[in-house]
């Protein structure tokens, strides 16, 4: 057959000069990312930007016929800036931008498979992490985001001026509904708020979702009659299809829990926006747990960055959400993690590189989320949690709580009196900082059961490497 | 080893010793330099789930010493001894409640 020049013209084009434009101004509209490219030997940079924003948007390895029947122009995603990241080999930040219309409405699912799909396993790059998102408000304002926000759990809950005291029941796995029941009471009646559910427990054979339920309300219910403050726990709705995710979630709210808990990265972004949006329309609060992001976010230059999942999360909807504590045994460095706690809960963030924020974010009023800290933090932490996290903050102790000598409610006790007390310091105007561990101590002289607890835990530190830094 | 005894509680800083007047005065002056506006509540036997508290007078916005509300706590108190009085804060510009602390407990405490 012979090819006039009037036809179509196969063949294998060029990225580069398609996809690779730096003197495009990115649009109020556009939706930015910043991601941190490590070609292969050999592949120039721009050739590389190029290739992720082709292939996270409209690119396709070879040109077909059918794109000329389209507007290439309003849906091609741009590099438009390249630059070496300091102090690394053939590293560099790419920066994207995506047009409005290349996303659904109200659709993390859609928004992540088009942004981190096939591009990760593209084979001009050796390694490829999704640094930062920039979510224009057009495109936020398709989202429910948190069922409730910060304001409202307060509210809800009648808890002011002070970060939230929450612990996992502990062992995770093996407790009959009824042990676990009790294992809630103590915790609640102590001066806990919150207990919560194992990331692992869901509905095994030892303890069906249902049976846990039930003991756990009634343990609930107790707590709050005999403390006289609101208590809650964070009920696992997380199940293996939807429908029996909605089961269970619409079963708690039928026996009055006021928060159940989903994992939003094994559960998948899909249901876990159905739930949040069925948490919304029935008032019932929704704690969000994160398994499976370390496998995610942990490598450097590979991956997508947590504090990119922490504003999926807010967009997909959650009204709590584990964000590290800084101090315990799973070390964060502290400006990246209070960079990643500012996208959560506050309503605009400036540009800031040294906390990791590639791009001003403006939530446009989108409620916050709850930055949760939990793991290996006891009540000599509490001087340090209270002054990075500040109020606006759930600070779970597990082995902190259930480790007591003395058990579950004396070791509520301490860890709420060790809060109170740096609480009423700070507000007085000390600093937590310098004079914590005295106001630990003066607290002790009253309380037997935070003497206890800080007779037990005062050798313990924990001295990790942070893992996460610029 | 020692059974914690059953006792009710009233939120905020009702797990310390009760506040004396002069520690009040240092909980208001946080309230008046964060810029919230002060108010005092009563109640004779609050449940958990009453989130509204009978407000004494209205908020007082105009408070520019914590003499001044202090002396409104005080004026509480002694018209509502029976009652549960707490301290709370509001925050216009985030547009919502921020603090509560309780300041008088007609029962006797533990601590």
């Amino acid at each position: 057959m012979v090819q006039s020049k009037a036809g179509f013209e196969a063949g294998v084009k060029d990225y580069r000069l398609t996809y690779y434009t730096p003197d495009y101004t990115p649009k109020d509209t556009d939706l930015l990312a910043c991601f941190r490219m490590t070609p292969q030997p050999g592949v120039p940079p721009e050739e590389a930007g190029a290739a992720v924003a082709a292939e996270s948007s409209t690119g396709t390895w070879t040109t077909v016929w059918t794109d000329n029947l389209t507007d290439l122009d309003r849906y091609k995603g741009r590099c438009y800036d390249i630059e070496p990241v300091a102090n690394e080999d053939n590293q560099y930040f790419c920066f994207v931008a995506y047009p409005l219309d290349l996303f659904e409405e109200g659709s993390v699912t859609n928004m992540l498979t088009s942004i981190v799909g096939n591009v990760f396993g593209f084979k001009a790059l050796r390694a490829l992490r999704l640094e930062d998102l920039r979510i224009p408000v057009a495109y936020l304002k398709t989202f429910q985001g948190p069922p409730h926000g910060i304001n409202v759990e307060r509210d809800k809950l009648n808890k002011y001026g002070r970060p939230l005291l929450g612990c996992t029941i502990k062992p995770k796995l093996g407790l009959s509904a009824k042990n676990y029941g009790r294992a809630v009471y103590e915790c609640l009646r102590g001066g806990l708020d919150f207990t919560k559910d194992d990331e692992n427990i869901n509905s095994q054979p030892f303890m069906r979702w249902r049976d846990r339920f039930l003991f756990v309300q009634e343990a609930i219910e107790k707590a709050q009659a005999e403390t006289n403050e609101i208590k809650g726990h964070y009920l696992n709705v997380t199940a293996p299809t939807l429908e029996q995710m909605m089961q269970r979630a619409e079963f708690a709210k039928e026996i009055g829990t006021p928060i159940i808990m989903h994992d939003y990265l094994t559960g998948g972004f899909t249901a876990n926006t159905t739930l949040a949006r069925w948490c919304q329309d029935n008032g019932v609060l929704l704690h969000i747990h994160r398994a499976m992001h370390a496998v995610i976010d942990r490598q450097k230059n590979h991956g997508i960055h947590f504090r990119v999942l922490a504003k999926c999360l807010r967009m997909s909807g959650g009204d709590h959400l584990h964000s590290g504590t800084v101090v315990g045994k799973l070390e964060g460095e502290r400006g990246i993690t209070m960079g990643f706690v500012d996208l959560m809960r506050e309503d605009y963030v400036e540009e800031d590189r040294s906390r990791g924020i590639f791009f001003t974010q403006d939530w446009a009023s989108m409620p916050g989320v709850m930055p949760v800290a939990s793991g290996g933090i006891h009540v000599w932490h509490m001087p340090a949690l209270v002054e990075i996290f500040g109020d606006d903050s759930c600070l779970q102790f597990g082995g902190g709580t259930l480790g007591h000598p003395w058990g579950n409610a004396p070791g509520a006790t301490a860890n709420r009196v060790a809060l109170e007390a740096c609480i009423q310091a700070r507000n007085e105007g000390r600093s937590l900082a310098r004079e914590g561990n005295d106001v630990i101590r003066e607290a002790a002289r009253w309380s037997p059961e935070l003497a206890a607890a800080c007779e037990l835990w005062k050798e313990i530190k924990f001295e990790f490497e942070a893992m996460d830094t610029l | 080893m020692k059974t914690l005894p059953k006792e009710r509680r009233y939120e905020t800083l009702s797990y310390l010793p009760p506040l004396t007047d002069q520690q009040i005065a240092k909980q208001v002056q946080y309230i008046l330099d964060q810029g919230y506006i002060p108010a005092v509540e009563f109640e004779e036997n609050p449940l958990p789930s009453d989130h509204h508290w009978t407000l004494w007078k209205l908020p007082l916005f105009n408070a520019r010493s914590t003499q001044d509300v202090l002396n409104e706590v005080r004026e509480c108190r002694g018209e509502n001894s029976n009652c549960y009085i707490r301290v709370i804060g509001f925050d216009n510009i985030k547009q919502c409640q921020t603090v509560s602390f309780i300041v008088h407990k007609p029962g006797a405490s533990r601590y």
